[in-house]
């Protein structure tokens, strides 16, 4: 549609925003998007975009529930069957499934935890408290960002074993205590959401910091808290590199327990997926859950960056 | 973000803080003096855990792999380190198997980046219209962002393999023949490449839409007034608009699809998972990386590797910053 040409002034008596309610709507934009509908082709297109997404989980569930041959015959299952109890049991006893699930909620619990309080501090000194070196810090914070884990991880084994955490849980926690995607997404979140008159009043009201990140700071945070807390649940559950370097056999998390029941000798193709259900499970529960606000999380903290 | 002087005035000094304080009473001084320390320090000791752990286990270790890498460090002695000077280096370069790692970390993330990236944009567009149940298709397209690389991993493998595999099956159905999928050199690094771009692509499909929806709508209306049609538009004001967001998700799956280790891993499992392949046919750098050091026990070229990946890096970065520099100032 070449009319550049035929349609470039508007008659200036009609102001341009009215002009173009009286015309074929925009189907762009945030204004615009709200008036107009997807069409047909939106959801047909949105709904191939969503099977596909959630085919995969679902082979999960149909391979977990039918034995090996029936999964891997020259036409496969196409619906769940009777023996995912079978198959969960089996990996349940052959990948010590049992510890690693204890092991998987303890990682990311503490990791969770610790996240959220040092990055809530960190990012309220970042957004609302002025001292020297601010900015460097700041830009140090995320500069960091874009370290892979893997450069650091041949010394960082050969220190746990050093203080003897070596396989054992501390070493998968403490290098995550804190993240710098935190401390960024809070300090971004407290720079619009906290007023600066709060911590003013609070402050002639004779608080001292600390009480005031206590009774202002911590209230004022909490949405964000929770979208912060949910993020970081998510990943360290699924971390999947260092713990599989730096945990072994006989005390793994979820996903390394997973990635070695495949890699023994003559992996049963259903229980290694009966394996992969038991670790996705909590979070596909927790994301229909709360779905909506870790859909929003990622949006906000995705749009300033 | 400047390193800006502080600016004292911003703050209401405290009210120990004032003139007068000084002629009150010592203990007055003392609690003036104790404010002022803890307005002073409270920011700092805020920000000290991010930057403890963070010294701790990141930038100490980083520069620690260094020193290793001229190291002879064996699995089974950890505290036994021998000066090897640039041997491990030699080792690594002369490495036919490390130059494959490099080619086909490469290859993969440009495999798994540019449609990852390309379905995410179209599919933001799409999530941007009014939708009926709108929070319904970005949860369902952000489902597999829960998903652990294990487990999707290890779906696909079932999906991909050679005999018995969901994929062959299609094919086979479709009348055509059979793949082996993990022993060819292209199609296995488009087994790979689909793993993460099943993973990723609502995830950055979200982080557009977030953008999209701050672009503002006088932009459309002024594009539409002047007769733009709808590709048009998406070309001429939607895209533009998005150019530092797809930057910041160029760099963060650059930076991602360098640590692929879990996708090649798990495709084939067992001995074959970690040397990538009968002939190493989709061995990443990390994987290498594993391989050299938790597979065959020699830490120290594992850790040359780890310092090859930080120049790597460096010289994407680099190479980033050109680009960045060529889309600014490049007319639209």
């Amino acid at each position: 549609m070449t009319m550049t040409s035929t349609v470039k002034a508007p008659e200036p008596t009609v102001p341009p925003a009215r002009r173009r309610d009286t015309r074929r709507p925009s189907r762009f934009g945030p204004g615009a998007g709200k008036q107009l509908q997807g069409g047909p082709f939106a959801y047909i297109a949105l709904a191939v975009v969503g099977i596909g997404s959630l085919l995969p989980l679902y082979w999960t569930l149909v391979a977990a529930s039918h034995t090996q041959d029936e999964v891997l015959a020259t036409t496969p299952p196409f619906l769940p069957g009777g023996r995912l109890l079978h198959n969960l049991d089996a990996a349940w006893n052959q990948a010590h499934l049992g510890k690693a699930i204890v092991n998987s909620f303890l990682v990311a619990g503490c990791i969770t935890a610790a996240t959220l309080f040092f990055c809530t501090l960190a990012g309220y000194a970042f957004a609302k408290m002025r001292f020297r070196g601010r900015g460097a810090l700041m830009t140090g914070v995320i500069a960091t960002l874009t370290i892979p884990p893997q450069l650091s991880v041949v010394p960082l084994f050969m220190m746990m074993s050093d203080i003897g955490w070596g396989g054992q849980l501390e070493s998968v926690i403490f290098p995550t205590l804190v993240s710098a995607f935190g401390v960024f997404f809070m300090r971004q979140y407290l720079s619009e959401a906290l007023p600066y008159e709060l911590v003013e009043a609070a402050k002639i009201d004779g608080a001292n910091n600390f009480r005031i990140v206590r009774s202002v700071v911590l209230p004022v945070a909490r949405p964000a808290m929770m979208v912060l807390g949910m993020l970081t649940f998510v990943q360290a559950w699924n971390d999947f590199f260092w713990p599989y370097l730096a945990l072994n056999q006989q005390n793994p998390t979820l996903q390394v327990a997973l990635g070695q029941l495949s890699a023994s000798y003559t992996p049963d193709q259903s229980i290694v997926m009966a394996g992969a259900l038991i670790s996705t499970l909590p979070l596909l529960v927790v994301f229909v859950i709360f779905g909506k606000r870790i859909v929003g999380g990622i949006m906000s903290g995705a749009v300033k960056g | 973000m400047a390193t800006s002087t502080p600016t004292p005035d911003a703050y209401a000094p405290p009210p120990g803080g004032s003139p007068h304080a000084s002629a009150r009473s010592g203990r007055q001084t003392w609690r003036s003096r104790l404010w002022r320390f803890d307005d002073k320090a409270s920011p700092y000791a805020y920000i000290a855990p991010f930057f403890l752990v963070f010294g701790a286990f990141g930038l100490y270790p980083l520069l620690y792999t260094g020193w290793i890498a001229l190291h002879r460090v064996e699995m089974t002695g950890l505290n036994q380190m021998e000066w090897a000077g640039w041997d491990n280096f030699d080792e690594i370069l002369h490495d036919a198997e490390f130059w494959t790692a490099v080619t086909n970390t490469f290859l993969i993330g440009v495999m798994s980046t540019v449609p990852q990236l390309l379905v995410a944009l179209g599919l933001a567009h799409l999530l941007n219209y009014r939708l009926r149940a709108s929070t319904f298709w970005r949860t369902v397209v952000l489902t597999p962002y829960a998903t652990s690389v294990a487990s999707a991993a290890l779906v696909f493998a079932l999906v991909f393999r050679a005999d018995g595999g969901l994929l062959n099956w299609v094919l086979h159905f479709a009348g055509l023949g059979d793949t082996n999928w993990a022993n060819g050199h292209w199609t296995s690094k488009i087994a790979i490449s689909v793993i993460v771009i099943w993973r990723w692509t609502g995830y950055n499909a979200l982080i557009y839409l977030a953008a999209m929806q701050a672009v503002p709508a006088d932009l459309y209306e002024a594009a539409s007034l002047d007769g733009a049609s709808r590709w048009q538009q998406f070309r001429k004001v939607t895209i533009p608009s998005l150019r530092p967001t797809i930057l910041f998700t160029i760099v963060i799956s650059t930076i991602g699809s360098m640590q692929l280790f879990g996708e090649p891993l798990l495709l084939e499992g067992g001995r074959l998972g970690a040397t990538g392949g009968n002939e190493n046919q989709y061995e990443t750098l990390s994987l290498y990386l594993y391989n050299y050091g938790w597979n065959l026990g020699h830490l120290g070229p594992a850790a040359a590797v780890a310092w090859a990946m930080l120049a790597l890096l460096l010289i994407i970065a680099a190479v980033n910053r050109l680009i960045g520099r060529f889309v600014r100032t490049s007319a639209v």
